[in-house]
């Protein structure tokens, strides 16, 4: 496998200006007579398409969903950040580079790194633009809050619905692109192989949701931005439908699939209630800066919160991490819970569980005060719990959130695979080891609007077009290879639901790949994971047909994928044998509990090859180089 | 708890549709309503039946993919709640449930409790947005637009998508919905230049999907899980009178 990164030379603060003057342009009469594939409407996707139609290009874009603005971008509460330095505090481009380079704990690549950062300016323009009505200050301008992690208040927010704003943005620029025809959207519509020819990506294999056929889709080139993998663990704050399924398939087809382990934990959400239990809900980390974080002192405390006087509660993220307090980075803030709850000082039922606290903020500010800034968050927790946070703290416990990781890709957002690009969460290429706040959103914009739209150019001016069409043999290949996987679920006709097998895998993989890792645990996961795998396709029972609406075959096939990753994750786990953001290996630590980086060994990033289902990947590296930021060890204290 | 539960089950677009009965013995209060329903299907795919379809994804309250009308109100009897975010503990042991997919022309059923709700993109690609290219865009601060504006652009922007006003109004009128944004838009600086075209197109999209008219009985804002106003629709139908006298 050849990994060139790309990255081109000279100063960082340049390469992006020189690389967009270097590459080749396509033609503008030209741009129509290419087409492109995008899996995906999120706001990568969304933002890649609409951009890239507005510039000339056709595309196909397709979507799980009944409709585009459906996608998980959806549920990102909090904000996005960008170097604006509107409220004249400090930052700046290198700072926002410097600050993700560091958060990430230094697995990121920091030619991309500085490229984010400096698109991100553009980004906000882009959607006042578009009218996302984005928090304002009385004389008009826009408002900004810090976001954990920084020390500058650069998170543009749209109340606790961010996500939701920027993405109907994206959605309104989308549906632009459809009305004037340049888009042809697929709603409920599954990715279910994609198609190489001599070596480059040229289309993919479909099925139509709704009516089960499996259709044939051609292109000059495929974009995939299906979001992250989260679902791995069946229990996550991602959305019901996200799973691993394009990006894996793609895996299979020869792309590189690049630190898979690495997982986002984040700090904020609502313990887990029951067995029944079918997803996590996040509480913003915004409430992180008004709320304080804390447990009782004494192990086994069930006085009711508001009896716990203070000198008998531990705000411990304040104790430890002095300078940043409640403010630490999400890896950090989950580890700290988790350890509490070790310790027995967890709080709720099982114990898993601590306190943030409003009391103070309130009796600061006022209840209007907190309940502007916070209203929707608190109505939607005492909707879950039946607690009010007004009254008493929340109880709050780590849950998996986002992936790092993903398909590996050079400067030009392109995989190993020639033609086959990876925007949004899917990548692996800007947050390393750890993501701070407000960063996805941002990077899923940045990519979508003003990184591929560029750099997929390059890709079309310097290969020459081949004639294509949806009868080549290897489209014919794909399709029945998808069509016996689809037939098999249904035939094997077992005894277990599909859902009772992504429930045990989810628990393999909490236990032992989730907040806290070591070798002997990752083993085990890859020990049990191909006996359920095994047990699954001969024994899970999928009912209905496959020419109607099944949700249960939709399941049957992403389960089937997270099956197979789960293995290549706890492969990739094993092996990083260091601790560094997300990743903590309980064998790498300080006395103190902190994290442990090796920097000699393991400062690349790891791009795993498929081999064959039962031999071993290969791992590969991709050397990652420090020229601006000095290695360090990051301190939060 | 245990619950009777009366759930609407048709095969397909072309099928006739029944309700059909069901128990639900094992439902724990802190279960939401869809996670409820997942017990009850787990129980049905043991047995080998077919589950009951739904619509659903993200079971946050945002993504607006979740239906149901429940026991004859969209999204069930909590206000400003979708049906993901509403909990079994606001119903009793014992209770009946009757549960039914939305209802209107413009939305037929596709399987059960699934609609298709195309139709509301199809309004949305008429005009629900400005016009412009990435890159186009002044510095974001050259558009000063006052906290009251940005606060009220953001309530109305705030609307899902879920189609539950429709679901509620015996016209299975859309125009909360499309309202929605045509009064965000409207009342932006930067949504003037499309202004009159954008209403104008919405408009005319809406009756040509087939929903009714609106009769101003607000049961749209009595459901809406976003609580979207219906001043919006008195708005929409003033921007589309001033466009329409030129």
């Amino acid at each position: 496998m050849k990994l060139e990164s790309k990255v081109p030379s000279g100063d960082v603060a340049q390469k992006w200006d020189k690389h967009r003057f270097e590459m080749k342009l396509v033609n503008p009469a030209n741009k129509r007579k290419f087409r492109v594939i995008v899996v995906g409407s999120g706001l990568a996707g969304a933002s890649a398409t609409a951009t890239m139609a507005e510039l000339g290009y056709d595309i196909d874009c397709f979507c799980y969903q009944d409709s585009p603005r459906r996608a998980h971008s959806i549920a990102a509460q909090g904000g996005i950040n960008a170097a604006k330095n509107y409220q004249n505090d400090g930052d700046s481009v290198y700072r926002l580079f410097y600050d993700t380079v560091k958060g990430g704990d230094f697995r990121s690549r920091e030619a991309n790194v500085y490229r984010l950062a400096q698109v991100s300016t553009n980004i906000i323009d882009q959607c006042v633009a578009q009218g996302v009505p984005f928090a304002r200050e009385y004389g008009g301008y826009l408002a900004n809050r810090s976001f954990g992690g920084a020390l500058v208040s650069r998170t543009f927010y749209a109340r606790g619905q961010t996500g939701q704003q920027l993405l109907l943005g994206a959605y309104g620029a989308l549906s632009r692109q459809i009305k004037a025809g340049k888009v042809n959207m697929h709603t409920r519509y599954e990715m279910m192989d994609l198609v190489l020819v001599d070596g480059h990506a040229k289309g993919i294999i479909a099925r139509n949701l709704l009516t089960g056929e499996i259709t044939r889709h051609v292109a000059d080139a495929v974009v995939l931005a299906t979001g992250g993998y989260g679902n791995v663990f069946y229990l996550s704050t991602n959305a019901m439908g996200c799973n691993v399924t394009a990006a894996y398939r793609a895996y299979k087809r020869g792309a590189g699939f690049a630190n898979p382990c690495y997982t986002q934990i984040h700090p904020t959400c609502i313990p887990v209630s029951g067995d029944h239990q079918s997803k996590l809900t996040l509480m913003s980390e915004s409430l992180r800066n008004d709320g304080r974080v804390w447990v009782p002192k004494m192990a086994g405390d069930e006085r009711r919160p508001r009896d716990i006087p203070e000198d008998e509660r531990d705000y411990y993220l304040e104790r430890r991490y002095p300078s940043f307090g409640n403010l630490v980075p999400r890896d950090v803030a989950s580890r700290a819970a988790k350890l509490e709850c070790d310790a027995g000082r967890g709080v709720g039922p099982g114990g898993r569980g601590v306190f943030l606290d409003f009391r103070d903020s309130i009796n600061r500010l006022g209840q209007q005060a907190v309940s502007e800034r916070y209203g929707n968050l608190f109505d939607m927790y005492e909707r879950i719990t039946d607690d009010n946070p007004y009254e008493t703290p929340m109880r709050i416990y780590p849950a998996v959130h986002y992936t790092m990781g993903g398909l590996w890709v050079d400067y030009n957002l392109m995989s190993n695979v020639p033609g086959l690009h990876v925007v949004g969460e899917a990548n692996f290429s800007d947050h390393g080891a750890n993501r701070l706040g407000a960063s996805a959103l941002m990077q899923g914009l940045a990519d979508g609007y003003f990184v591929l739209p560029y750099t997929i150019g390059q890709y079309f001016a310097s290969h020459n077009q081949v004639d294509i069409s949806t009868d080549h043999q290897a489209f014919r290949d794909a399709e029945a290879e998808t069509r016996e996987r689809v037939n098999k679920y249904l035939s094997i006709n077992g005894k277990r639901s599909v859902d009772s097998f992504h429930r045990e895998l989810g628990k393999i993989m909490w236990e032992n790949c989730g907040m806290a890792r070591n070798a002997e645990g990752m083993q085990k996961a890859i020990d049990e994971i191909p006996a359920l795998r095994e047990e699954f396709h001969e024994n899970v029972k999928v009912t209905g047909t496959g020419d109607n609406i099944n949700m249960e075959l939709e399941k049957a096939g992403r389960v089937a994928d997270f099956l197979e990753f789960g293995e290549l994750f706890a492969r990739d786990g094993i092996n990083r044998e260091e601790s560094c953001g997300g990743h903590f290996r309980e064998e790498y630590q300080t006395e103190e509990g902190e994290a442990v980086r090796n920097d000699e060994d393991f400062c690349h990033a790891a791009v795993w090859e498929f081999q064959g289902l039962d031999k071993v990947p290969l791992r590969h590296k991709e050397e990652l180089e420090f020229e601006n930021v000095k290695l360090a060890t990051r301190s939060y204290k | 708890m245990k619950l009777k539960l009366h759930v609407w089950r048709q095969k397909d677009r072309d099928s006739e549709g029944q309700m059909v009965s069901y128990d639900a013995n094992h439902v724990s209060p802190d279960m939401s309503f869809l996670e409820m329903l997942d017990v009850v299907n787990q129980e049905l795919v043991e047995r080998g039946e077919e589950p009951i379809h739904f619509d659903h994804d993200c079971r946050e309250g945002i993504c607006g993919m979740c239906s149901l009308v429940i026991n004859g109100s969209p999204h069930g009897p909590e206000k400003s709640t979708t049906t993901c975010q509403l909990h079994m503990r606001k119903f009793n042991d014992g209770d009946e449930i009757y549960i039914e997919p939305w209802r209107a022309k413009a939305f037929p059923v596709i399987k059960d409790l699934m609609v298709d709700r195309s139709a509301l993109d199809r309004i949305i690609q008429e005009g629900g947005y400005i016009s412009v290219n990435t890159g186009n865009a002044p510095d974001a601060h050259a558009i000063p637009i006052g906290k009251p504006i940005a606060d009220e652009a953001f309530e109305a922007a705030a609307c899902i998508g879920c189609g539950a006003c429709i679901a509620s109004c015996k016209n299975a009128s859309a125009m909360l919905f499309v309202s929605a944004k045509v009064a965000q838009l409207a009342m932006l600086p930067q949504g003037q230049a499309e202004r009159k075209t954008r209403v104008q197109n919405m408009v005319n999209q809406m009756d040509e999907e087939g929903f009714g008219s609106c009769t101003n009985q607000s049961e749209c804002e009595a459901v809406c899980p976003k609580e979207i106003n219906v001043k919006y629709i008195a708005e929409m139908n003033k921007e589309y009178r001033k466009a329409s006298l030129g």
